[in-house]
């Protein structure tokens, strides 16, 4: 007889565990052809609560962690994606249909995207920050500080590089995330929840919700403790919502539309620019007298 | 902290058992040139001793090399320029990043290695050299792909082939300064390290090749002086960047300035460290341990003329020869030493000359305790200096050395001034509760890096470099990088 093989139960990334999703939903993740390949749990209202809480918990800790040491436990991500390449590789082929050289071309993007914004850590506030000349006898810097948590919303596709890019611009600023995995292949993000379980990322610090965009998008917009919000290639309809939902919090937005073919994502020097990170950044204008007296 | 009790006797009664770091460390008995990606002896055989300061032991016999090494070093950086320069800058990072992980794996093994072949603390070099280079690796890994954020409004084009020499106090820290920042902007690179610790550059180059660094985009070559000159006055090289005395800085800028040649120069410093009343005096005090004894005040931005509000002069000399009595002189191998070894013979003697000059010219000498010290090995007690005279050789030429000149003034104004009446333009130090007379004491300094309540602090992510006869250009941060992008 052969052997059986032992299927993987698919889980949210929540403050450090792998829970189900308390609603009890599980979808079917199929492949092209339409063979099931998995099934994913369906984040509800309620676990997108629990992470929005475990990103609150962990926001000071790793606000205030050196950015020398950001940098090295997002590079450190980026050396445990290298080691999965096979199997990022394969989370992005079987569901999409990829050939196996486009998938390996996606994965090794996304984990030089990765090295790219451990790079950035240190050096955000070299860019954006300063020392401010004012017409007087004081010393001022405006200097540069996370905004909180931020729900990130990855696009539909490609589901890896999307998700990284989602996931590391607020992360290398500081902040904690909600990452939103693609619907139609979050199997990628299934992957990198487990990546970032075994890596140096504090609990909480990422916390990843698969399940219906639609649905849950809203929901990251209106919840309060969210305090910035980055989407990539949503629906125009569900962007304007999206939006409309968040300035009623005073949310930072960060709505970016994808063109239609996938490339869109492909171009690191506008996706790992200063500008993608920005957004997920608050100025800090610190005001001193200088006078000796 | 220990609090100074001026009026209580040192404890002399109890003393540390030695804690010697006992990794074992290869040293090879011969240490070859890294050329071209392969390790070589000098074309004429010629080597020379490094020795151990602490036991004045021959740790290893290296290639001393000569014209013929040079020109092979430069054309093997010449010839990989292209390469390098074109490589995406994305997988430059890769490599730089690389070398930081083995650095950090290797750490303890390069510390051991420093301090055997230059003589610090082995505190020292595990907890700063080596963390620092391993971080100065791993911030510059980061710029890479990130040159025209660094240069806004410029496309980012490296300078070519950098002729890169350095010193002995930090050998690790400043092969790392020269080397990260230029092979980030696409450069390649010859690099000299000094002639009494070449060891560690040339474990550097180990790390290079396991990590696959294509062959002569580092090339390092030991040598004494005239491999430094026939390095930096080469026909081919396209940048000079320097690190040492401000004498031989002054005829590096004029060999470059014939070439036109683009040059960079940290040289030597004479670091005011200014103590107002209102400071907090232990903190104060442990400043200014950490500005003139750290790395055995071989240091170019040492603050080495302390400058005392009057009124607080007789508390800080008191309280700074009680803390002065706790510092452990000795085996840099141990773990309690807090002052180890002088560089070489030759640093030592010159040490010797401008303790007497001192005395001779009047000030009054306070040294550190009276533990014995090994048999063998350059040494220097801790000293300082009161009773300074502005005009006093102390008081005014580098020592580089644990030699403190202890001088006072009486207003704000007069403290800037004297800070201020030096050649030099490295750093300063200022204490001060009042954080807008720190702000404008810095303002007012003439130096490229002013600590307020601090001393000796260092990150890749500030630049550092000096004012006037410290030399020009900055190493570190987004300023550090220009210097290595044409």
């Amino acid at each position: 007889m052969s052997r059986v093989p032992v299927a993987k139960t698919c889980k949210l990334y929540i403050g450090g565990s792998y829970p189900r999703s308390e609603s009890g939903r599980s979808e079917p993740i199929a492949d092209p052809a339409g063979m099931v390949l998995a099934h994913v749990a369906r984040a509800s209202r309620k676990d997108l609560r629990d992470a929005v809480e475990a990103a609150a918990k962990a926001v000071d800790g790793w606000g205030a962690a050196t950015t020398y040491l950001r940098g090295q436990i997002l590079y450190r991500i980026a050396e445990f994606m290298e080691s999965r390449r096979d199997e990022l590789a394969e989370a992005v082929r079987s569901v999409e249909g990829a050939t196996a050289a486009a998938a390996r071309r996606e994965v090794d993007r996304s984990i030089d995207r990765m090295v790219s914004f451990a790079g950035w850590t240190d050096k955000i506030t070299t860019v954006l920050g300063g020392q401010c000349s004012v017409a007087g006898p004081n010393y001022v810097m405006a200097t540069i500080e996370p905004i909180g948590v931020v729900g990130s919303i990855a696009p539909a596709a490609p589901s890896l590089l999307g998700f990284v890019t989602a996931m590391a611009a607020p992360l290398c600023a500081g902040n904690t995330v909600v990452v939103l995995a693609s619907e139609r292949n979050p199997l990628p993000a299934v992957a990198m929840s487990e990546i970032l379980g075994v890596s140096d990322v504090p609990n909480g610090v990422v916390n990843v919700l698969t399940g219906g965009v639609a649905e849950i998008a809203p929901l990251l917009a209106s919840h309060r403790q969210v305090q910035a919000l980055g989407a990539i290639g949503l629906e125009p309809r569900l962007a304007a919502a999206v939006g409309e939902a968040a300035a009623e919090s005073l949310k930072r937005i960060r709505l970016v539309d994808l063109p239609a073919e996938k490339s869109g994502l492909e171009d690191s020097e506008r996706w790992t620019s200063i500008d993608a990170i920005a957004p997920f950044t608050e100025v800090k204008t610190i005001w001193h007298p200088a006078s000796i007296g | 902290m220990i609090q100074p009790r001026p009026d209580a006797a040192p404890p002399t009664d109890w003393d540390l058992s030695p804690a010697p770091e006992t990794v074992k460390v290869r040293i090879d008995p011969e240490s070859r040139l890294y050329i071209d990606g392969g390790f070589a002896a000098a074309a004429d055989g010629r080597t020379f001793e490094t020795v151990n300061p602490a036991s004045e032991q021959t740790l290893s016999r290296v290639a001393d090399a000569g014209s013929a090494d040079i020109d092979r070093a430069v054309e093997a950086a010449r010839r990989a320029l292209r390469g390098w320069s074109r490589t995406p800058a994305i997988e430059r990072a890769k490599y730089l990043f690389r070398i930081a992980r083995r650095i950090q794996d290797r750490s303890r093994e390069l510390a051991v290695l420093e301090t055997l072949d230059g003589g610090k603390p082995i505190k020292e070099s595990r907890d700063v050299d080596v963390p620092l280079v391993a971080q100065h690796f791993f911030h510059h890994a980061g710029w890479c792909d990130k040159l025209r954020h660094a240069v806004p409004g410029r496309d980012p084009v490296p300078v070519g082939v950098c002729a890169q020499v350095i010193p002995w106090n930090f050998p690790l820290m400043m092969a790392a300064w020269k080397l990260a920042p230029a092979l980030a902007c696409g450069n390649t690179c010859v690099l000299k390290p000094a002639e009494t610790t070449p060891l560690t550059a040339i474990r550097l180059a180990e790390i290079f090749e396991e990590v696959g660094l294509p062959p002569g985009v580092v090339n390092i070559v030991t040598g004494g002086p005239e491999t430094g000159r026939l390095l930096v006055e080469h026909g081919d090289v396209d940048k000079v960047a320097f690190t040492g005395s401000t004498e031989v800085g002054k005829r590096i800028a004029a060999s470059c300035a014939a070439k036109r040649r683009k040059v960079t120069l940290e040289l030597g410093g004479k670091g005011p460290h200014v103590i107002f009343a209102d400071a907090a005096i232990d903190q104060a005090v442990e400043g200014i341990v950490s500005g003139i004894w750290f790395n055995q005040g071989q240091v170019c931005c040492a603050g080495s003329r302390l400058l005392v509000e009057e009124r607080v002069l007789e508390e800080v000399i008191e309280k700074l020869a009680w803390r002065m009595k706790s510092l452990r002189v000795g085996d840099p191998m141990d773990k309690n030493t807090d002052v180890g070894a002088i560089n070489s013979r030759r640093q030592l003697d010159t040490i010797r000359g401008y303790i007497t000059r001192g005395v001779d010219e009047g000030a009054t000498l306070h040294e550190c305790g009276d533990r014995p010290l090994p048999d063998r090995g350059f040494w220097c007690r801790p000293t300082f200096f009161s009773g300074v005279q502005p005009s006093q050789t102390i008081a005014r030429e580098e020592i580089f050395g644990p030699v403190l000149a202890v001088m006072s003034f009486r207003t704000p104004e007069e403290a800037v001034a004297r800070a201020n009446d030096t050649a030099y333009g490295l750093s300063a130090g200022v204490w001060t509760d009042k954080g807008a007379k720190a702000l404008e004491f810095a303002r007012r300094a003439k130096a490229g890096v002013v600590w307020c309540n601090g001393f000796n602090r260092f990150d890749p992510t500030a630049p550092f470099g000096g004012f006037r006869e410290s030399g020009f250009g900055r190493e570190g941060g987004a300023v550090g990088l220009r210097e290595y992008l044409a």
